[in-house]
């Protein structure tokens, strides 16, 4: 997939998040819009998977800590072809396997239960720790959010996947500046971000998360660091790409209106 | 079985004795740890399998996720802390990155209860149970022995699925003879009966054994349950034997709410309603002490279990 195609990828998954989370007037847009850049360059380019065979032994692992971005997640499952997209629409209604946050074992894909936040490092850790044993050559890539960085089980995780010199580990903080009480640096200042993680022990790698050209080149040089994992802090904007839902707390767990829907998709293309 | 007590190996022994055989075993076996090695005995499958041994450091929440991870690609890792702090710590990531997944890790707190003794109420698990038990799709195992230990660590490397298992610091009487079959979810009647029934596990069989001895001098006739796995609980052996006893009394090494009497009474209440009687540790914190003056002040004895063993009946 080029550029190009990339850029229509991403939008199709924007559409499709405003649009499931219309549909049930409920979840988490903004985090799921400042996710889906480096979640689509995962999806349609830097992992090797295959959605024919979900639990192919050798495929890449994904886990998004920060579960209440699903919605990024179904709609790039969706759309590599793990289920139908028409069944994005059926996110968090009875009976659907598009749960509120993902749950391993209901949606083909979902590689871990994640929503309470601060396990999914971890959890990803115990994959590519079972990696090394087995002498396997797949990775593991992580989605932290930044007010996810707040538990303590986060720095846990770094401290014991640096130790175990996890270099087929890579985590993205998807740092989009807000939590749900508001700004980060008013709540719990993270900073300086790269200066911790790197005192973890990891390549630490500071780049705009909607550049594709920026996401792509951080995945190769985390795929060619040798002796400790690597984290991509992703400066991201909440609500990217729907003017009025950027940088606007507001979105953090509530869905647009029908009437903002149909604002929100003429910007996004359709 | 024996009426006089017979010291064995610690549960917390054999259990690092049965990992290094199942290590032998099966390749797929793990152990991690969050630096109570020594004292939980993973440090003996540690010593023999390096490579498949990790020490994660004070950082147990991390542990567990990061065993969730393990087990989601084939391995079988068994996670060993103090049972405080395995359970109560780590509650959360017990609930969401291996209960909810239903992965199959196996959690082994050491030192549970307040047979721990000196440490004091810090150390001392006496709710690991009931938080084990409320998690959906857990096995919970208390074993009561050495023979018993070796015998279900090797069945819950068998099962698929989650499982806690509590051990035990001090040395345990020796209840079982070699040769005796265990089965996840099937109790094993130590002791037949028929005037009532004393289901208990962990150390409390022993005292279970010794109560019923001190009745069967005053003509009550004892039935003596080692309840070792408390969830599946085993409903038919309750249900027949409040059918032929009458009555049941049970016995636990942990708070009254939410453990073996629980679930007992659970079964009892619903299926085969009869007199029962609860021993145990009741709404407190113990504090530091020998085990046995502990078990004393507690009222975890034999002697406190012939009271109970009383009071049921003439309830009967």
């Amino acid at each position: 997939m080029d550029i190009n195609q990339l850029t229509k990828t991403a939008q199709a998954i924007r559409r499709d998040i405003i649009k499931m989370t219309t549909e049930v007037n409920s979840g988490h847009p903004g985090g799921s819009l400042s996710a889906t850049d480096i979640i689509t360059v995962l999806y349609f380019m830097a992992m090797r998977h295959d959605p024919k065979n979900a639990g192919w032994p050798d495929r890449d692992r994904f886990i998004l800590s920060k579960g209440h971005a699903a919605p990024a997640l179904y709609s790039a499952l969706a759309r590599s072809g793990y289920f139908p997209v028409e069944q994005l629409l059926t996110l968090r209604k009875f009976g659907s396997p598009l749960q509120g946050h993902p749950e391993m074992g209901k949606l083909p894909g979902v590689e871990a239960s994640t929503g309470s936040l601060g396990q999914g490092l971890s959890i990803a850790s115990g994959i590519a720790l079972a990696g090394k044993l087995d002498n396997k050559d797949y990775r593991t890539y992580v989605m932290i959010g930044d007010g996810e960085s707040e538990e303590g089980q986060i720095w846990e995780a770094a401290m014991s996947s640096a130790y175990y010199r996890l270099d087929n580990l890579t985590a993205f903080i998807d740092y989009n500046s807000i939590q749900l009480d508001g700004w980060i640096r008013d709540i719990m200042e993270l900073e300086p971000i790269v200066d911790k993680w790197k005192s973890f022990g990891w390549h630490v790698i500071d780049i705009d998360g909607h550049n594709f050209n920026q996401i792509i080149k951080a995945i190769d040089e985390a795929k060619a660091t040798n002796g400790k994992p690597t984290v991509i802090v992703a400066r991201t904007i909440k609500g990217k790409g729907v003017s009025f839902m950027e940088n606007n707390v507001e979105f953090h767990g509530m869905a647009a209106t029908r009437d903002q829907m149909a604002i929100a998709l003429r910007e996004l293309g359709e | 079985m024996s009426c006089k007590r017979i010291y064995g190996m610690a549960t917390r022994d054999a259990y690092g004795k049965a990992l290094v055989e199942l290590g032998r075993e099966n390749p797929a076996i793990v152990a991690l740890d969050a630096d109570l090695s020594k004292s939980t005995k993973s440090v003996l499958f540690a010593k023999e399998f390096k490579d498949r041994f990790f020490n994660m450091g004070i950082a147990e929440a991390n542990m567990v996720s990061t065993a969730a991870g393990l087990a989601s690609c084939g391995k079988i890792p068994f996670v060993s802390s103090f049972a405080s702090f395995l359970m109560c710590k780590t509650f959360d990531q017990l609930r969401m990155s291996v209960a909810n997944p239903h992965l199959n890790v196996k959690l082994v707190g050491s030192h549970g209860g307040i047979s721990i003794g000196e440490d004091g109420a810090s150390q001392m698990a006496v709710e690991d149970i009931a938080l084990a038990c409320s998690l959906p799709g857990f096995v919970v195992l208390v074993p009561a022995d050495e023979l018993s230990t070796m015998a279900l660590v090797k069945l819950a490397a068998q099962h698929k699925g989650p499982v806690y298992m509590r051990t035990g610091r001090p040395k345990a009487p020796v209840i079982y003879q070699q040769g005796t079959d265990f089965k996840i979810g099937r109790a094993n009647i130590v002791r037949e009966g028929i005037d009532v029934t004393v289901i208990a596990n962990g150390l409390m069989v022993q005292e279970a054994v010794e109560a019923a001895c001190a009745c069967s001098e005053r003509g009550i006739d004892v039935r003596v349950i080692d309840m070792h796995t408390v969830k599946p609980i085993d409903k038919d052996v309750i249900v027949q034997s409040a059918q032929t006893t009458g009555a049941i009394v049970t016995a636990e090494e942990h708070l009254l709410a939410g453990g073996l009497g629980a679930a007992v009474a659970q079964v009892v209440s619903e299926q085969c309603p009869v007199p029962m009687g609860f021993v145990g540790v009741n709404d407190t914190y113990a504090e530091s002490g020998t085990p046995d003056e502990l078990f004393r002040k507690y009222g975890l004895t034999a002697d406190n279990i012939v009271r109970k063993i009383e009071e049921v009946l003439k309830r009967k």
